[in-house]
């Protein structure tokens, strides 16, 4: 009795189609962003340039990497500042 | 000017091989000349999909290493007379033909031909690059289901990386049933997934076995919906605009019938 209840007035299960296809969106989120170690270097050099500008920053310690989780991918930078530049 | 395509997957089993029969039958229904170059090497199945697995004298690799002539290598289809097949050998392996030798085979032939047509083996290795090097366009073949569409997501950016710019998509085996009950990837979910420009969706049918087990292509017998399907691929090839089909939507009726089968 509950479960013809539940079917009626309750939450509607998801179709194995949709389920597919959050999964694929998930999964090729991973599979896409698997990027060489030469572009990386390459995005940390970049990021580098670019923040020097601003700030005085510590190359050495500096960390860039892709984190993900199971339902998204981050790009995560840890990037020890040494000292901030005069506003000009 | 004539137009070099790759057929390829990255999955294996999803159709390639039977596309390119297909394709190649339905252009020369249409006149056109066109040869089928079979790249699976150590895997050879487009001798047999076509019917002409008894008239096989040499392969592609007598061909790029240069013991015979290509035309000598050319099985002319019985039925269809402005189709040939070039068969890959059946026991050589994968790295016995490299991209140059086939950049330069389809140079040569480009002359003879309206088009060629290249069917790629499964995989991103070697074989792949090999079958890829000399086209001018890519179709990648898939299923609505979900380890098919990974592996075309994957092949799509490796024709990215090897600077194929015009790749197109063919859905196959599409079970309009499972689709409407929403247990099928649909159309509208792999577009969006895979982004790149659909010509063809061709639904499951058991008349491709049937077509398979004769060694005609499906795309010759009128009345099936997998013969239409590859039909309509053709003629956008050709550069006609054909809509895709459509189920029709569910009247009145049925919607009624299916709010009270969810009630009772």
């Amino acid at each position: 009795m509950l479960d013809l209840l539940m079917k009626v007035f309750g939450k509607q299960e998801k179709r194995s189609g949709k389920i597919a296809k959050e999964r694929l969106q998930v999964v090729l989120i991973h599979d896409r962003a698997s990027v060489s170690p030469e572009i990386m270097e390459q995005l940390k050099n970049e990021i580098i340039a670019v923040i020097s500008k601003y700030m005085d920053i510590n190359k050495n310690e500096m960390e860039i990497a892709l984190a993900n989780d199971s339902e998204s991918v981050a790009l995560v930078a840890n990037i020890p500042v040494n000292s901030l530049r005069h506003a000009k | 000017m004539s137009q070099i395509i790759v057929i390829t997957s990255g999955k294996g089993g999803v159709g390639k091989t039977t596309t390119t029969a297909n394709i190649g039958v339905g252009l020369a229904m249409r006149g056109n000349k066109v040869a089928l170059i079979d790249t699976d090497t150590g895997l050879r199945n487009l001798d047999l999909l076509l019917g002409l697995e008894n008239r096989i004298m040499y392969d592609l690799i007598d061909v790029t290493s240069g013991r015979v002539p290509y035309n000598k290598a050319l099985v002319r289809h019985k039925k269809h007379d402005s189709l040939y097949l070039l068969p890959t050998s059946q026991v050589k392996d994968k790295s016995a033909v490299n991209p140059d030798d086939l950049i330069k085979l389809c140079d040569d032939m480009k002359k003879d031909f309206d088009f060629i047509i290249i069917d790629c083996p499964a995989g991103i290795e070697q074989g792949f690059k090999t079958a890829i090097a000399a086209a001018d366009m890519a179709i990648v073949v898939t299923m609505p289901e979900i380890s098919a569409v990974r592996d075309a997501d994957k092949i799509i950016g490796e024709l990215g990386r090897a600077d194929k710019e015009n790749v197109k998509l063919i859905v196959n085996r599409i079970r309009p049933q499972m689709v409407e009950k929403g247990d099928m990837l649909d159309m509208e979910d792999i577009n969006e997934i895979l982004s790149i420009d659909c010509i063809g969706q061709v639904p499951d049918d058991e008349a491709v076995v049937m077509a398979t087990n004769r060694g005609e292509p499906v795309i010759a017998m009128k009345d099936s919906i997998a013969g239409k399907a590859y039909l309509n691929i053709v003629g956008r090839l050709c550069g006609e605009s054909i809509p895709f089909f459509k189920p029709p939507k569910e009247g009145f009726f049925a919607k009624l019938k299916r709010l009270f089968s969810m009630l009772f």
